[in-house]
């Protein structure tokens, strides 16, 4: 639990930290004439291998660039760690941290039935920002043989178990302890230590599941995560999951007991802190979100929609470590399908692969960074579409069909619709790295294919961990960080969904700019253009549709909105939806070519070299 | 043209911002922890020696659990179980033994339920009317990989043995550790492995080829039992049809495929580096202990060629940490347009300089074997380790 050394309203320093798996990130903060803003960022290789083994290394690394960058002291003079609270004259007032070293925290869940209380289970772990490493369920098509067998090969962190609602299945879930108690799973971190199972089903069976496994494993039981089952309440587990990553699977990493003692706040696994960045925009702007975290082994995709707040990560889904699985999984000609010239297949994938055994190479030639382009579209694709099968209303309860959902095939499981969502933001070394800003707006618009009038943002340098993590004690100041420093305002997407044909009409954007002039621009479709519109800038917009293509009010029916301006502009999309690209592969080719070129993709002269 | 500059200028610099290089080492002190998945017991002491082979640790690790629905077999309630058992927990059972007996209407009725293995009674449950059965202890042994001497022992967990070695890494690899001959099989390190150059002789053999294997070449060691290659480069293609599916993420070792495979250099038809070959030529006719398993994530292992051997010029110790990058350090480039192009630094510039993909980023100058200078990102390169 926090435990503040300073109220917040007197706190005029504060550090914090994500100690990744290869990179320790100090990020320091200071109030400036009463507003908190971003200070400087210090970074150095994490400290978690041998022959160090001992994470505080790392972090005092970093944060000794920062005390070199800003001549302002940090560090405690008789090394005992960070200094706090800020006495005058050095040390700060607040320090916290995330971290994902070592693999972050590693969960296998369990519940009765796979698409109710196993499902819940599962958002619930991956909520608490966990990489979930199997699903057991009573119906998930295995034989009890084959789950022991793979309980027993797994080496969790912990176990998330639920099933049953309260006063409700009695003997499939005690099957299930059963099960869990015979397989004897061991832990991944330390071999003497119990492992931590969180018991979050059926209340009623409390004292036979303490009795059953009690003595055997570290036991924690919460509120029934499916109480009934229309209900879902996946807080409760999401709770003690964190304090059992603290407490359990902290203390055996190198380091960590004494990284906790440094700390003000409890550790929070990096993707939760990330989680808690998605939601703190969501709430201060209102609106629904999709966020990315596009990293180089993972990719986390985030979503908050009316308040539900949901997180899916995709374990082996990233740019460096797992960008050869991306070719796996999405087939190397959906890579090459982004490609607009010639290339080897062969080549393409050897390239991957040497990417994958070489993870912290950068690409030097034009060629190399649309490769990399490419792949992240696909990334993201695959990312988004396992979210969605996360992201889904709860299953098991009567849903009200109406006369128009009858004629609808079937009823879509995921409640994530791209024409409601108002925000897309995205974190990551490839999306923030790129050489110009419309790449990442414009890779996020490929592979996402936003519907209607979307804002896009983006982390500035890496920092949303760490703001999530302050958040939970000091949200002005994090918010304050956030909006100032942090969130990069890409621009806008403008997107009516609907099809149609070359050279069709699709849509009359009339923009109202800041000094008063007023455009318009008519698009046809599978055309798109880029208007100048910069970072903190308004234009009104009146959007005409063509009968067939809808902004969110009905096809054809015509739009006013505020539209914010970014670095990479408005872009006005009239593609269509869903986004179909020509089968011809020249015609392909041409076409990604004239989009590119439309939006200074890249550089004019390279590309037309490259073609 | 917009660009990020402004960003990077609040970012300190990278602290470490290439590749660690592989390591190619004549002589070194080699150390390796062989430890146990969970307690056992330690077979060896200080001091001692031991051979690649010899076991220096071994536990049990707890059989297999079978559960049986007793119960629904019999037909009776969960509750009732108990009274139809015919053995309680911790009974030892054979396989077919019998656990519970039914009769009913005089004995006219009769059902039994028998083990389906042998093992122990581990649970009788009465909610669930499952009975557990744990299978007979696996016993499990760790041998000591490669031959040397014990240099410390960790109570009940495993040892450390330490060797004096050639030390070579390999950039990726399959299959896990095995043990063999070294046979050079080509003249040059250009040279393709091909089936041809694999001779019957070569069975439980480390053969080292030159640029890259085919797929003939692959095929045919395995044929011939063969225990490791050592070669420049594979081709994705290749690779894929013979472990029969898309490596994904590099993480490997458990491939059952018969044989074990280094690759020195990266993926396509790539030479190996001159130094590597000429180390592994050196020591022809030695016995090596290799590894295959490669884990690119946190906490790297790179697949391993460990070559035993008298000759110790000095040698340093294996966690000893690389000194940065200086001006003379030989590098190898390891990302297109040079990807495998070997030479020298020469100069390196603190200021950030603008690639042709438009990034700014930290370079460093390289002159090639053919004296050419190029311009390269840091990141790009890794060091070749004397």
């Amino acid at each position: 639990m926090a435990t503040l050394r300073k109220p917040t309203e007197e706190m005029r320093f504060i550090l914090a930290t994500d100690v990744g798996s290869t990179t320790t990130k100090a990020r320091f903060f200071h109030r400036r004439e009463g507003e908190w803003r971003f200070f400087v960022a210090g970074e150095a290789p994490t400290t978690v291998e041998a022959p160090y083994e001992d994470v505080t290394m790392g972090v005092q690394n970093a944060v000794r660039e920062v005390e070199e960058l800003t001549g302002h002291r940090i560090l405690a003079l008789d090394g005992s760690g960070i200094a706090v609270p800020y006495d005058g004259k050095m040390g700060v007032d607040l320090y916290c941290t995330t971290s994902s070293a070592g693999g972050g925290l590693q969960m296998m869940v369990a519940g009765l039935i796979k698409m109710m209380t196993a499902e819940s289970a599962n958002r619930a772990a991956l909520g608490a920002g966990a990489i979930v490493m199997d699903v057991i369920a009573r119906d998930d098509g295995r034989q009890p043989y084959q789950k022991i067998q793979r309980i027993r090969s797994l080496r969790p962190d912990m176990i998330l178990l639920a099933g049953g609602t309260d006063g409700g299945a009695t003997e499939h879930v005690i099957e299930l302890v059963e099960l869990i108690k015979a397989a004897e799973p061991r832990p991944r971190l330390g071999i003497a230590f119990k492992l931590p199972i969180v018991y979050a089903g059926n209340k009623n069976l409390r004292p036979q599941v303490e009795k059953l496994i009690g003595g055997q494993f570290a036991l924690d039981m919460v509120e029934n995560l499916r109480p009934v089952l229309e209900v879902e309440n996946t807080e409760p587990a999401r709770r003690a999951v964190h304090e059992l990553f603290m407490e359990h699977v902290m203390s055996h990493a190198p380091g960590y007991t004494k990284l906790m003692k440094w700390t003000d706040v409890d550790i929070m696994p990096t993707p939760a802190g990330e989680g808690m960045a998605m939601q703190l925009i969501a709430s201060s702007y209102k609106e629904n979100v999709l966020g990315v975290g596009l990293g180089g082994a993972t990719t986390n995709v985030y979503s908050v929609m009316d308040g539900r707040f949901v997180r899916s990560v995709s374990a082996n889904l990233g740019m460096s470590y797992s960008v050869t699985n991306v070719m796996k999984e999405a087939g190397i000609r959906n890579i090459m399908r982004w490609i607009p010239f010639k290339l080897d297949e062969e080549d393409v994938s050897s390239r991957l692969m040497n990417k994958m055994i070489r993870p912290t190479t950068i690409p030097q030639t034009l060629e190399d960074l649309i490769v990399e382009h490419s792949v992240a579209r696909e990334a993201l694709r695959l990312g988004l579409e396992h979210h969605k099968t996360i992201a889904t209303r709860l299953k098991g309860i009567q849903v009200q069909r109406t006369i128009a959902d009858i004629f609808e095939q079937a009823l879509e499981e995921t409640y994530i619709k791209m024409m409601d969502i108002d925000i897309i933001a995205g974190t990551g070394g490839l999306l923030s790295h790129a050489p110009r800003r419309i790449q990442p707006m414009y890779i996020l618009t490929d592979a996402w294919q936003p519907e209607g009038i979307t804002k896009m943002f983006q982390d500035s340098v890496f920092m949303m961990p760490h703001l999530g993590v302050l958040s939970t004690v000091h949200r002005e100041a994090a918010w304050n960080i956030f909006d100032k420093d942090c969130l990069v305002r890409l621009g806008t997407c403008v997107a009516p969904a609907g099809s149609g044909q070359p050279g069709e009409h699709v849509m009359t954007v009339k923009l109202e700019m800041p000094d008063g002039r007023t455009l318009e621009e008519k698009l046809e479709y599978g055309e798109v253009k880029r208007i100048s519109l910069a970072e903190r800038q308004e234009a009104e917009a009146e959007i005409t549709l063509a009968r067939g293509f809808d902004m969110g009010e009905g096809p054809g029916h015509a739009v006013k909105s505020t539209i914010m301006g970014g670095i990479g502009g408005v872009l006005l999309d009239a593609r269509g939806r869903p986004l179909k690209l020509p089968e011809d592969d020249d015609a392909r080719k041409e076409m990604l070519l004239k989009w590119f070129m439309a939006l200074e993709l890249y550089p004019e002269e390279d590309l037309k070299e490259l073609v | 043209m917009i660009n990020n500059t402004e960003e990077e200028d609040k970012t300190s610099v990278e602290a470490h911002a290439y590749t660690p290089g592989l390591k190619v080492k004549r002589s070194m002190t080699v150390g390796k922890t062989r430890r146990l998945p969970i307690f056992g017991e330690v077979l060896v002491d200080v001091g001692g020696t031991v051979e690649h082979d010899t076991i220096v640790a071994k536990t049990e690790i707890s059989g297999d659990p079978e559960i049986v629905k007793v119960a629904m077999k019999l037909g009776v309630e969960a509750e009732d179980l108990i009274r139809y058992m015919k053995v309680k927990i911790g009974d030892a059972i054979e396989e077919g033994g019998q656990m519970a007996y039914y009769s009913a209407l005089f004995g006219l009725i009769k059902k039994e339920v028998v083990s389906p293995i042998a093992g122990t009674i581990e649970t009788i449950s009465e909610i669930t009317g499952q009975v557990i059965v744990r299978g007979k202890p696996v016993p499990i042994e760790i041998d000591s990989y490669i031959p040397g001497k014990v240099v410390q022992v960790m109570p009940r967990e495993g040892v450390v043995i330490e060797t004096n070695a050639a030390f070579i890494q390999g950039i990726f690899g399959i299959g896990g550790e095995s043990y063999g001959r070294i046979r050079v099989a080509v003249e040059s390190s250009e040279d393709d492995l091909t089936a041809d150059l694999i001779r019957p002789e070569d069975k439980g053999a480390v053969l080292i080829g030159g640029s890259m294997i085919t797929m003939e070449a692959l095929r045919k060691a395995v044929e011939l039992g063969v225990s490791c290659i050592v070669v420049g480069g594979v081709r994705h293609d290749d690779l894929t049809s013979f472990i029969g599916t898309e490596i994904g993420v590099a993480i490997t070792g458990h491939e059952d495929v018969g044989i074990s495979l280094i690759v020195t250099e990266g993926f396509g038809k790539m030479r190996m580096s001159q130094r590597t070959f000429d180390l592994l030529k050196s020591f022809e006719g030695y016995n090596a202990s290799v590894n295959g398993a490669t884990q690119i994530r946190a906490g790297v292992l790179r697949p391993e060629i460990i070559i035993p051997h008298e000759i110790t010029s000095g040698g340093s110790s294996e966690d000893e940490l690389s000194a940065g990058m200086v001006p003379g350090t030989p590098v190898r480039i390891i990302r297109q347009p040079y990807f495998g192009a070997i030479g020298t630094v020469v100069r390196l510039p603190v200021e950030l300089q603008q690639l042709e993909s438009e990034s700014y980023v930290r370079v460093l100058e390289v002159e090639l074997e053919d004296g050419t200078v190029v311009t390269v990102p840091r990141a790009n390169v890794e060091i070749i380790e004397e």
